[in-house]
């Protein structure tokens, strides 16, 4: 998998999925534009000021909540690379694979527009401000065939084709 | 090699359904047997499935519309007429109509798609509803639930499992909600995650189906996966004559595996409420002296019959407080009928309450209820994010129905022994 590099935005404890994409913008004419609502009623600078590889930075139980898929395509939309947080919740990892946004389990020191650079093969996050280096569990062997093969519907199809 | 120890629910579900022997930890591919979309999570399905340009697997979908619908604006509207669009196109019967439906949850339930031991699953958080019958069924995504139209089959991370010993019966309008909210605000909003919550104990056989699938909707609220009941004679005479097809029974075997054990004496639990903005954040109802400006009683935590019931007896003969709004809104079609027949649906009116048809309503802050700059609210649903009913300044606190009715009397927080 590539690098990623990007600056990192702060989020606390338990950020749910009503914050990051709230209910009222969930009808379908939103669906390719959800990135322009992504944090809108808690932090509404978020979507103005976001650019592409940007990083979100959280803390425990990021995603808890409703399990609206729209939620991670939201910060796909927006520009976001990758989410890490000490903990997701069940329902917005899962989604995140599936729609290619990159979820990262671990625990790191940055602030807010910190530049940060992944390495998902080594397990490291680099701060490069603070020249600190963090490290995280590699994927389950599913999990890690999984995000490689593009996600679930990606796998769907390659079944169907050999079962063909 | 062979492994020997017991199972818990989920381990022998997850096992049967995959054809595997699997524990906790192992991850498993396994065989659903329905699988549910609503009108929000449904759409983004539809776009996936249609890609993949292969035949539905239509016996086993069900859809239903609830979270903006009767339609609130054109663009629900329009997202409406995709969920009726795909289900006639693929022929799935399974679809329930406004007027024939309601939430999606207590459809499930009622429509007779759920019996212990089956595998479920569905495009919304709240489908751990169902292990309150012994099902394991969990919430997933859209483009999840399109591979499972497809397929029939989704991955699966068997959960290791916390077991919830219960004992003893609740006082008076004491409920599961006062249960639930109990449990979460001891273990946390993450207290719970990737786990499930398995419920036994003599105090199960007390609690009503009613009860039982308050406290299983909330168990995603503390991050569980699901929140299993055992299932015993209470689940198979509610089962029977509502279920849809054969089932087969399961329950743990004594050696089963558990990661942590919990034990509640349900004569010992009062009056709950969550403040804002976190269903952990709990306190017991009677430390809570708060105004509120609206009282919401509905959704698939509470808007069964029992909680219009236990409403309707706190408020017959009595007045909404001027200064309160009261919404209800019965779960499904078949509970308005029933509060119909009953006469609840004259109690509230006479109280002066405000009564819908079923529907998501106020409980996601979509129509029918939504609040305004710092407006507050006591609910009888299962979340009080920021914003989550409404404006961002706006509060919701969560609580049983009995609590949700005392308070629209006296026009705050209050437990209903002061309102009688
Ligand atoms: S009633 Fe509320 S919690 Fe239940 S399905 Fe509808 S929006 Fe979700």
């Amino acid at each position: 998998m590539d690098n990623v590099r990007g600056r990192a935005w702060r989020f606390g404890d338990h950020i749910d999925t009503d914050q990051i994409i709230p209910a009222e913008r969930l009808t379908s004419d939103n669906m390719d534009k959800l990135g322009l609502f992504v944090f809108g009623k808690v932090n509404p600078d978020f979507a103005k000021n976001v650019e592409a590889g940007d990083i979100v930075v959280a803390g425990r139980n990021f995603g808890c909540g409703s399990s609206r898929e729209q939620a991670p395509r939201a910060l796909k939309q927006a520009g976001v690379s990758c989410v890490i947080a000490e903990s997701f919740a069940r329902i917005f990892f899962r989604n995140s694979i599936n729609v290619g946004l990159l979820p990262i389990e671990c625990r790191i020191e940055a602030r807010d527009g910190d530049l940060l650079v992944i390495c998902p093969d080594e397990g490291t996050i680099t701060n490069e401000n603070t020249g600190k280096t963090f490290a995280f569990k590699q994927y389950p062997p599913f999990i890690k065939d999984l995000i490689e093969s593009g996600g679930l519907m990606a796998r769907v199809r390659e079944n169907r084709r050999c079962s063909r | 090699m062979t492994k020997c120890k017991g199972k818990t629910i989920s381990e022998k579900i997850l096992s049967a359904k995959s054809s595997t022997d699997a524990y906790a930890g192992d991850v498993v591919e396994a065989d659903i047997d329905y699988v549910m979309v609503n009108d929000i999570t449904g759409p983004i399905a539809f776009r996936e499935f249609e890609a993949l340009s292969c035949d539905a697997l239509r016996e086993r979908i069900v859809l239903i519309p609830d979270h903006f619908v009767p339609n609130k604006d054109v663009p629900s509207a329009e997202q409406a007429r995709e969920m009726r669009t795909f289900a006639r196109k693929h022929r799935i019967e399974n679809y329930y109509e406004v007027g024939r439906g309601g939430v999606c949850h207590q459809v499930m339930i009622e429509e007779g798609f759920v019996a212990p031991g089956r595998l479920i699953v569905g495009a919304d958080s709240h489908t751990c509803t169902y292990g309150a019958l012994c099902a394991f069924s969990t919430g997933i995504g859209s483009t999840e639930a399109a591979a499972c139209f497809a397929e029939g089959r989704l991955w699966f991370k068997v959960p290791e499992t916390m077991s919830v010993s219960l004992i003893g019966r609740f006082k008076g309008y004491v409920s599961g909600k006062d249960l639930i909210l109990r449990i979460i605000g001891e273990i946390g909003v993450d207290g719970g995650n990737y786990k499930t919550l398995e419920f036994s104990g003599g105090g199960v056989e007390s609690m009503t189906i009613s009860d039982r699938l308050t406290v299983s909707n909330m168990v995603v609220e503390a991050g569980a996966k699901a929140g299993i009941f055992l299932a015993d004679k209470v689940t198979e005479e509610f089962v029977k004559g509502i279920v849809k097809g054969t089932y087969s029974k399961v329950s743990p075997d004594k050696e089963a595996h558990y990661s942590s054990e919990l034990e509640y004496d349900l004569s010992s639990l009062e009056f709950m409420v969550a403040l804002p903005n976190s269903p952990g954040n709990v306190k017991p109802a009677k430390e809570v002296d708060v105004l509120i400006d609206q009282a919401f009683l509905g959704s698939c935590t509470n808007g069964r019959i029992e909680d219009l019931r236990t409403a309707a007896s706190i408020l017959r003969g009595k007045r909404i407080h001027s200064s309160v709004r009261m919404i209800v809104v019965p779960a499904s079609m078949k509970v308005y009928r029933q509060a119909l027949n009953e006469g609840l649906l004259g109690v509230f009116i006479e109280s002066g309450a405000y009564v819908s048809g079923p529907t998501c309503a106020a409980c996601l802050g979509g129509h029918m209820g939504v609040l305004g700059d710092g407006e507050r609210c006591v609910s009888s649903t299962n979340r009080n994010f920021v914003g989550r009913m409404g404006h961002k300044n706006s509060e919701v606190y969560l609580a049983g129905p009995a609590v949700v009715a005392a308070s629209a009397l006296k026009g705050r927080i209050a437990v209903p022994d002061e309102s009688i």
